[in-house]
């Protein structure tokens, strides 16, 4: 059986398609699954999720906590390891909340005035990652 | 027979060319170790996902429910060819051999009856295919890479026009058609079929089951559904392959350009030895021949 030692660590990997973002030991990872947040700590049972726009934070072993927001992905757990793919991964302290938000009235405008449906499919989605970062700033994470 | 002017103005001109070719060169081996760098960056990423799919396709029953992209949609008559190629020349053979490659394939399609759609990335292989087969172009994307750096969102812009058009069922197959970087010296044009896709080889994983309960193929729990998580993995795929092939066309086209400047650089100095060869020898003719006009000057004085 497995050693359930929540005071240890385990290997956290973050990585985006061009490039390693983040490895190394952590002590604990929240992780906003397409079913619900879901946390992770070392001796979790194997998993692999999809992941929903949103903020992953991350508790590395030497207590610092760091919050990212990725735009959707894959996680794959293991007891000792945990491995998130992310499409688009950014530091939430990178966001400004006021730019996002006139990005998201842009898209809004862009929406009315998308000529086919492919086009609107593709504003919607962009119009959801927005409105995921700027909840990731402003902290109100709603599930 | 050229003047003296003539050969020393031929020199200059050809030390000019020198001169840039061997800059050019300088400039595509910064490049290339850019683009290694980059292309070595991104494999933690492709191993992850390649992970991911083996694990999830252990436990999937691959039957006429499973996605499009996986299993196809029955049928082979319509193909997209996806050609990657660069924007710029003087690269060698690098472009001429994808469009070689990319036109014996929609020769031998179209020669089995079959329907053929082409998606250009670059601008050298869409000119030269424009004039030929434009009637299959249906898009071409210019100015991926520009910065030096290729994004994923460039890749995944090509993904997602592969993926609106497959899933409009404009296309069956889709091929992609790139320039694989082997090494420095070596650029191979490959052709690789990204839709169906096909799982990687599940027997390894599949060893390890639990006995306990026959129909758990794997401890991994899977949130949602295998099948559902398989259905988003494989876009994903899509675009990370895409993204590779135009991670290693990057880095193949900096190689080859750096191959083929180093070949320009060196004929250039075997061409000034010779021009300079021959602008001594013309100058030591012209001096003999003023020697002998003055001597012959001389003795008619003389005499």
């Amino acid at each position: 059986m497995l050693d359930l030692n929540i005071q240890g660590t385990f290997t956290f990997e973050l990585v985006s398609p061009e490039r390693k973002l983040i490895s190394g030991a952590a002590k604990m990872v929240t992780i906003p699954g397409e079913e619900g947040d879901f946390g992770v700590l070392p001796g979790h049972s194997a998993l692999v999720a999809t992941i929903r726009p949103g903020v992953v934070e991350i508790i590395m072993a030497d207590g610092v906590s760091q919050r990212i927001f990725i735009a959707g992905g894959f996680a794959d757990v293991s007891p000792t390891n945990c491995t998130v793919l992310a499409e688009e991964a950014v530091n939430v302290n990178d966001f400004n909340a006021g730019d996002l938000e006139q990005t998201i009235r842009n898209l809004t405008e862009d929406m009315t005035m998308a000529k086919d449906d492919f086009e609107k499919a593709r504003i919607a989605r962009k119009l959801t990652l927005t409105r995921a970062k700027l909840q990731g700033v402003t902290g109100k994470i709603s599930a | 027979m050229p003047t003296l002017k003539e050969y020393r103005n031929r020199i200059v001109s050809v030390k000019s060319t020198k001169k840039i070719t061997s800059a050019m060169k300088m400039v595509a081996a910064s490049k290339l170790k850019k683009a290694q760098e980059q292309a070595e960056a991104s494999q933690p990423y492709a191993a992850a996902m390649n992970d991911m799919m083996r694990r999830v396709a252990a436990n999937v029953v691959v039957g006429p429910h499973s996605p499009n992209l996986l299993v196809g949609t029955g049928s082979d008559k319509k193909h997209l060819l996806v050609m990657v190629t660069s924007d710029r020349g003087l690269a060698g053979g690098f472009n001429a051999n994808i469009i070689r490659r990319a036109r014996l394939e929609i020769r031998k399609l179209i020669a089995e009856g079959k329907d053929v759609k082409v998606i250009c990335v670059g601008r050298k292989g869409r000119d030269v295919l424009k004039r030929e087969l434009g009637d299959k172009i249906i898009e071409s994307f210019i100015g991926i890479g520009a910065k030096g750096k290729v994004n994923f969102a460039d890749a995944d812009l090509v993904s997602q026009l592969v993926l609106e058009q497959f899933n409009a069922g404009h296309f069956d197959v889709c091929t992609l058609i790139y320039n694989e970087f082997r090494s420095v010296l070596a650029q191979r044009p490959v052709a690789a079929q990204i839709i169906p896709f096909t799982l990687p080889e599940v027997a390894a994983v599949n060893e390890n089951k639990p006995p306990e309960k026959p129909e758990v193929k794997s401890p991994y729990s899977f949130e949602p559904e295998e099948d559902i998580i398989l259905g988003q993995l494989l876009p994903r795929n899509l675009g990370i392959q895409i993204f590779r092939a135009l991670l290693d066309s990057a880095a193949g086209e900096q190689a080859a350009r750096m191959t083929a400047m180093d070949n320009a650089t060196r004929n250039a100095g075997d061409m000034i030895n010779k021009l300079s060869v021959q602008y001594n020898r013309a100058r030591q003719a012209y001096i003999t021949k003023e020697l002998i006009e003055i001597i012959s000057g001389a003795e008619a004085a003389k005499g």
